[in-house]
């Protein structure tokens, strides 16, 4: 069974754009990623999803269950981690994450006692005096506390600490180990490379590439290093040109024996040519996605 | 429960303020009338010979040489001005503070409806109504007794009912109205409950303007009138509880549909 599909879900803020159409399919167990730059739709799938906002048009389905007619029981199921965090004020940490409990009408109280050690939160202090990470820190055990079936999390590692992310993502990995689906709503790409096993590359509020994250790596797209003396001139499907003092670096996704016969007739001294990491991809999707529009 | 037990506990220390701000002025006016019975006598000629001012707050009709008369105008305005700030103030919070102080992603992130929201909310401002009522009449009736006077029971009784009834008509008013509001909601309860107490001082001036009082719930709150009559306006209070179930309703509709930011 899926744990999330969309179906042409659409979102629109009175003329504004939200979402369009978006397409989507995430299975269970699977820790996915979904990419995009602020504004381009990411938490407002997720607002939709959650049931905080309705959908202008479409349909989506969590689980089986439709966001629209069986909230409460999509919710009970689900863990959120929001991008900015608020609590009342005036409240404990423990008093916090009670609350969070009560509202599920579940005791949480063990899960939320390792969570607080692991990620070395003291459940005494008031919510009011924690820096941003912390009060992060606070979210993402209420969140994880009742261990949900679905994690959303959106921008999760903002304010974290390298450490803090590197035990928050150990934890992830443990959850979805054991079954838990994993939704990562992220603009940090090496993060969902390093985690995810598949992604989609959501742009102005449409899905423009969902793949296995290895095969959204392997786009025909290469990264060219070349250092010496060498004219590119005219030669088509070059990208993301970076030229330097004895070297000239781009990514190529045009003819590649146009791009030999130019090599071959430049005086160069190294080659290199290389995968682009998942940021140059995305640079990719996105500037194809420009030329198309 | 949950979030009775929770927005009980947020309001905690505004409940516990305006309470006993309300309390220390009721008391202190009511330890006050011995002090000032014997000059009352001849203040109510004054006071019942100051034209407009003197119909807009009823002291045409009461007699302020009594107990119920002295009560009924500077208790009355009291209980009913103070109890209608605070009511107007809690309701129309309740709703509109989570998309405010950005809470409202937290709260509604968990499995409970919307309908579920509206109705604890709601039931928690009413307790916390309902609470400083109980505590105002209680407080006002051992203070009557330590001042050794006779409680004009009845009286005293039918005047609490009233302001107690105002301040759920403007409860429910201002709860339909936080559910439209993301920010600034308390300058809107303030007006609310000022514009409705003014609305009254006009209606009570002529004759012209005497409907007016069915449009502020301080209409059926006239403590001459229900000194007078020895009963509460039931047309008139009718008219406002139906106003204030409107808002409720209101309240329920527009937030279970609402988009939450």
């Amino acid at each position: 069974m899926e744990a999330i599909k969309t179906t042409k879900l659409t979102k629109y803020y009175g003329t504004a754009r939200g979402i369009i159409d978006l397409d989507l399919t995430v299975r269970q167990g699977e820790f996915f990623g979904f990419i995009g730059p602020n504004g381009a739709g990411k938490s407002t799938t997720i607002r939709t999803l959650l049931g905080l906002i309705s959908p202008t048009g479409g349909s989506a389905q969590v689980f089986g269950m439709d966001i629209s007619k069986d909230q409460k029981q999509i919710l009970s199921r689900i863990g959120y981690l929001p991008s900015e965090t608020a609590f009342y004020p005036g409240m404990k940490v423990k008093d916090v994450l009670k609350l969070s409990a009560n509202l599920r009408s579940k005791n949480c109280s063990e899960e939320a006692e390792i969570l607080c050690r692991r990620l070395q939160l003291d459940p005494m202090r008031k919510v009011d005096d924690l820096s941003f990470g912390n009060r992060k820190k606070v979210a993402i055990v209420c969140a994880l506390q009742h261990d949900p079936d679905l994690l959303i999390l959106d921008e999760p590692t903002g304010g974290l600490d390298p450490l803090m992310q590197k035990e928050f993502f150990d934890i992830l990995r443990e959850r979805n180990r054991k079954g838990t689906t994993i939704f990562f709503s992220s603009h940090i790409l090496s993060e969902i490379q390093r985690n995810c096993t598949r992604a989609a590359i959501v742009r102005d509020g449409r899905i423009i590439a969902c793949d296995t994250v290895d095969a959204l790596s392997k786009t025909n797209a290469k990264r060219i290093t070349v250092h010496g003396q060498i004219d590119l001139g005219d030669l088509a499907g070059i990208r993301d040109r970076q030229d330097h003092a004895d070297s000239v670096s781009f990514l190529y996704s045009g003819d590649i024996h146009a791009l030999l016969y130019r090599l071959a007739e430049s005086r160069i001294t190294d080659l290199s040519i290389t995968e682009p990491d998942l940021d140059e991809i995305f640079l990719h999707y996105y500037q194809k996605e420009e030329e198309t529009t | 429960m949950t979030i009775i037990r929770h927005e009980l506990k947020q309001g905690r220390t505004n409940f516990l303020v305006w309470t006993f701000s309300i309390a220390f002025m009721l008391t202190v006016c009511v330890f006050l009338y011995p002090e000032m019975e014997g000059q009352l006598e001849g203040v109510n000629d004054i006071f019942s010979s100051m034209g407009s001012f003197t119909a807009a707050f009823g002291m045409d009709r009461l007699n302020f040489g009594t107990l119920i008369g002295y009560y009924a105008v500077e208790c009355g305005n009291v209980v009913g001005l103070g109890g209608a700030f605070y009511a107007a103030l809690v309701a129309v919070r309740i709703l509109a503070k989570e998309e405010k102080d950005k809470t409202a992603e937290f709260l509604l992130s968990h499995p409970i409806s919307r309908a579920r929201i509206v109705t604890e909310k709601l039931l928690s401002v009413f307790i916390e109504i309902t609470a400083m009522n109980l505590i105002l009449l209680v407080l006002s009736a051992a203070s009557m007794f330590i001042i050794g006077e006779d409680i004009p029971t009845k009286e005293v009784l039918l005047l609490h009912l009233a302001y107690y009834l105002l301040q759920l008509e403007l409860m429910g008013i201002c709860f339909g109205i936080s559910a439209f509001l993301r920010r600034g909601s308390l300058g809107i309860g303030l007006g609310i409950a000022a514009v409705m107490y003014m609305i009254n001082l006009i209606s009570n001036i002529t004759e012209k303007t005497a409907f007016l009082k069915y449009i502020t719930p301080f209409g059926y709150c006239d403590g001459a009138d229900i000194v007078t009559n020895g009963s509460l306006d039931v047309p008139m209070l009718s008219i406002g509880m139906a106003i204030g179930i409107v808002g409720i309703v209101c309240a329920y509709v527009r937030y279970t549909r609402k988009d939450i930011h």
